[in-house]
C-alpha cells in the first residue's frame, strides 16, 4: 500500500479540488432551493459531508503517512457523542444553532485530537499490518466505551456513569447519551452549508500541510523512513501529527453527522464503518484528495439511487464497486482518460 | 590523464591517531574510541578507533564484509555501538538517535539508494533542508508571513545545492525517475542540505564508469574546500580512494589492520594480504 504512486501535483489538484466542492455546493444547493431534489435526496447532504470529510482525513493517514489505519471510525464517534452532548448542553445558553453546530464540530475535534494523540502514542511505535490491527481493535474499544456510557445534565453538572444509567437526575434533567441506546431526542441542527464549510476547511487544511515542510516530512517518512531519519526528521512526531489531524477532522464529520439524526447509537460507528471509509479512500486514489470526495458522495449516494432494485441492491453496489475496481486499475482504461482528459497527459509528462 | 589532487601533508594526532596538518588546531571533528558492536556472537566490529581532521577527506576500505558499512551505520546510530563510543566535534554522541546525529552534524548517503522516490528532486533537497529553513506546523497549515519567507529560501537553497552537481534543471523531475548515477548525486546533495560537518559517502562511485568517476573526485574535493566539511568514504574504487583520501583506514572482518596515508597504505603487508592472500611459503 506505501508504494502506490501518490501524484500530488498539489498546487493544480488543489484548486481543481476547491471548485469542484464549491461548484457542487452551488448546484445542490440551487436544486434543493427549487425542489427539484427528493426529500431522501436533501437528508443525503449532511451524510455525505461527514463521509466526504471522514475520507479526506483517513486519506491523510492512508494516502499521505502511508499507514493503514482501521479504526477510524472511532474517532467519528467520540467526535459524535461529544459533540452532541457540547450542542445539547448549550442549547438553553446559545441561541443560534449554526454557532452551537461549530461549538459541537469544534468540541467533537478536540475530543477525537485527544484521543488520537492517546492511541497514536502506543499504534505509532508499529508498523504496516501490525498497526492496522491494533488501531482496528481501538475502534471496536471506542465503540464498547460508548455503548455502556451514560452522560445525564442537570442544574448540577455532568453525570457520567459507566455501565448504569444515572439514578438521581434532577427533575427538568437530561439524559444526553443513554448506553446501548445511544443519544436521543436531539435538536437537528446540522445544515447541509455546515458540512460544506467543514469540507472547505479540512481540504484547506490538509492541502496546506501537504505543501508544506511538515507534508513534506510526513511525505518522506512514508516513502523511505530510513533516509528520513538520517535527514534528522523526527519520525514518531510527524506521524502523530498527521494521524491526530486526521481523528480531529473525523470528530468533527462525527459531531456533523450525528447532528444529522435525532437518535444515534455507538454501534453505528463500527468495524463497518472503518471500513467503508478505507473503501472510500481506496475508490478515489490514494494521496487524492479530489478522488475521494467524489468517491465518498457517489458512494455514500449511491444505495439510496439504487432503492428500485429493493432486495438486491447491496448486490448491486458491490458489483459497481467492483466494475469501477476494475476499470480504474485498468492500464488501457486510464490510457484513454488521459486521451479524453487532455490535463491528466500533461501531468503525465512532467511527473 | 587527469592532474593529481592536492593532498595536505598527514601528521601525528596526539596519541594513536593521524590528521591533516592544516587541521591540527581545531577540535577533531569524529573520534571513535573503541567502538564496537556484536550481532548475537559475532563480532562484527571490534575496537575501532579512528580520528577525521576538520576538513580531510578519509576513506574506509577493506574487502567485502569487513564492517565498512556497519562502522558508518554504528556513526549513525543506525545501530547502537555494544562497545565503545565517539565523539562528534568533541561532544558525546552515546544514546543519540539517527535524527539527533544528524541534527549533530553527521550526514550520508547509502550504499543501496535510498531517495525518496515518489517525490520531485527540488522537494528531496527541501527536506534535506528541513532543520535549516524551520516553521512550524500551524505556521505552515496558515501560511503565516513566516512560511513564505522560509518556504522561498528552502526553493532558492535546494536549487542552489543541486547547482553543485549541475542539476537545477531536474528540480521538477520525479527523484525516482532519474538515471543512476543522477539519483547517486541527488543523495549527496540532499545529504548536504542537512548542512553537516561530517559527510559520510557510502561507495558514491557504485555503478559509475571512469569519467563520471573522475568527476566525482573532483566535485567531492569541491564540497569539501567550498563547505569546509570533513567526508569519510567507502569506496572500492581504488584509483578514487588513493586519488583523494588522505588518511584511510582499512578493515577486515571487522577489524583495523591498517591506518595511513595512500602510500602507507599500499605498501603494508597486512593489507595487501587482505585483499589478495598470503604469499606462499617457499
Amino acid at each position: 500500500m506505501k508504494n502506490v504512486m501518490v501524484r500530488m501535483k498539489t498546487s493544480r489538484q488543489q484548486w481543481i479540488t476547491y471548485a469542484f466542492v464549491i461548484a457542487a455546493y452551488i448546484v445542490l444547493q440551487i436544486l434543493s432551493g427549487q425542489k427539484v431534489l427528493s426529500s431522501t435526496a436533501r437528508g443525503m447532504l449532511v451524510p455525505i459531508c461527514a463521509y466526504v470529510v471522514m475520507a479526506v482525513s483517513l486519506n491523510l493517514t492512508v494516502g499521505v503517512m502511508g499507514e493503514l489505519s482501521l479504526g477510524h471510525a472511532g474517532f467519528m464517534s467520540v467526535g459524535a457523542f461529544m459533540g452532541t452532548t457540547a450542542a445539547v448542553s448549550l442549547q438553553g445558553v446559545i441561541a443560534s444553532a449554526p454557532l452551537r453546530l461549530a461549538i459541537a464540530m469544534a468540541v467533537g475535534a478536540v475530543f477525537a485530537a485527544v484521543i488520537g494523540f492517546l492511541i497514536g502514542i502506543p499504534v505509532l511505535r508499529l508498523r504496516g499490518d501490525y498497526l492496522a490491527i491494533v488501531t482496528l481493535a481501538f475502534g471496536e474499544i471506542i465503540k464498547s466505551i460508548f455503548t455502556n456510557l451514560y452522560i445525564g445534565i442537570d442544574s448540577r453538572g455532568y453525570h457520567i456513569r459507566f455501565l448504569q444509567a444515572p439514578e438521581n437526575l434532577e427533575e427538568g434533567g437530561k439524559l444526553i447519551i443513554g448506553g446501548p441506546m445511544g443519544i436521543g431526542g436531539v435538536q437537528k441542527i446540522a445544515t447541509f452549508t455546515g458540512g460544506f464549510i467543514l469540507v472547505m476547511i479540512c481540504l484547506i487544511v490538509i492541502f496546506h500541510l501537504v505543501n508544506s515542510r511538515t507534508g513534506r516530512a510526513i511525505l518522506a517518512i512514508r516513502d523511505n523512513r530510513i533516509a528520513a531519519e538520517s535527514v534528522g526528521i523526527p519520525v514518531t512526531r510527524y506521524k502523530m501529527t498527521a494521524f491526530v489531524l486526521s481523528a480531529s477532522m473525523a470528530g468533527a464529520a462525527g459531531a456533523l453527522f450525528a447532528l444529522n439524526f435525532s437518535t444515534i447509537a455507538a454501534n453505528k460507528f463500527d468495524f463497518n464503518t472503518s471500513i467503508l471509509v478505507l473503501v472510500l479512500v481506496v475508490f478515489g486514489g490514494l494521496g487524492n484528495m479530489l478522488g475521494s470526495v467524489i468517491a465518498a458522495a457517489l458512494l455514500t449516494a449511491l444505495p439510496e439511487a439504487l432503492r428500485s432494485f429493493a432486495d438486491y441492491r447491496m448486490l448491486i453496489y458491490a458489483i459497481v464497486l467492483i466494475l469501477v475496481m476494475l476499470a480504474t486499475n485498468n492500464d488501457d482504461f486510464k490510457a484513454l482518460l488521459r486521451r479524453v482528459i487532455p490535463g491528466r497527459k500533461e501531468e503525465r509528462e512532467d511527473a | 590523464m587527469p592532474e593529481a589532487f592536492e593532498k595536505g601533508k598527514m601528521v601525528e594526532f596526539p596519541s594513536r591517531a593521524i590528521i591533516p596538518e592544516r587541521d591540527l588546531d581545531k577540535t577533531p571533528v569524529l573520534e571513535c574510541r573503541h567502538l564496537g558492536i556484536d550481532f548475537g556472537g559475532l563480532r562484527a566490529v571490534d575496537d575501532f578507533n579512528l580520528t577525521i581532521g576538520r576538513t580531510e577527506i578519509a576513506g574506509l576500505i577493506g574487502p567485502n564484509g569487513a564492517g565498512k558499512t556497519t562502522v558508518f551505520n554504528l556513526l549513525t546510530k543506525v545501530y547502537q555501538p555494544t562497545r565503545g563510543t565517539t565523539l562528534l566535534d568533541g561532544m558525546d554522541t552515546s544514546g543519540k538517535t539517527t535524527e539527533q546525529i544528524n541534527r549533530m552534524g553527521i550526514a550520508r548517503t547509502f550504499q543501496n539508494i535510498r531517495l525518496f522516490n515518489n517525490l520531485s528532486v527540488e522537494d528531496n533537497v527541501k527536506i534535506g533542508l528541513h532543520n535549516q529553513e524551520p516553521y512550524s506546523t500551524f505556521e505552515g497549515i496558515f501560511r503565516l508571513p513566516k512560511y513564505w519567507r522560509q518556504e522561498r529560501a528552502a526553493h532558492e537553497r535546494a536549487l542552489e545545492l543541486l547547482s553543485i552537481f549541475d542539476m537545477q534543471d531536474m528540480a521538477n523531475m520525479q527523484a525516482g525517475s532519474l538515471p543512476y548515477g543522477a539519483q547517486r548525486r541527488l543523495e549527496i546533495v540532499r545529504a548536504l542540505a542537512t548542512n553537516p560537518s561530517l559527510l559520510l559517502l557510502d561507495e558514491p562511485a557504485a555503478g559509475m564508469n571512469p569519467s563520471e568517476t573522475y568527476e566525482l573526485m573532483e566535485n567531492i574535493v569541491k564540497i569539501r574546500d567550498t563547505f569546509q566539511i570533513a567526508v569519510m568514504l567507502i569506496e572500492h574504487d581504488m584509483k578514487l580512494v588513493m586519488g583523494i583520501c588522505e588518511g584511510i583506514c582499512v578493515l577486515n572482518f571487522g577489524k583495523v589492520i591498517a591506518k595511513g596515508t595512500a602510500e602507507e597504505i599500499q605498501a603494508n603487508p597486512a593489507v595487501i594480504e587482505a585483499y589478495l592472500g598470503k604469499k606462499k611459503e617457499g
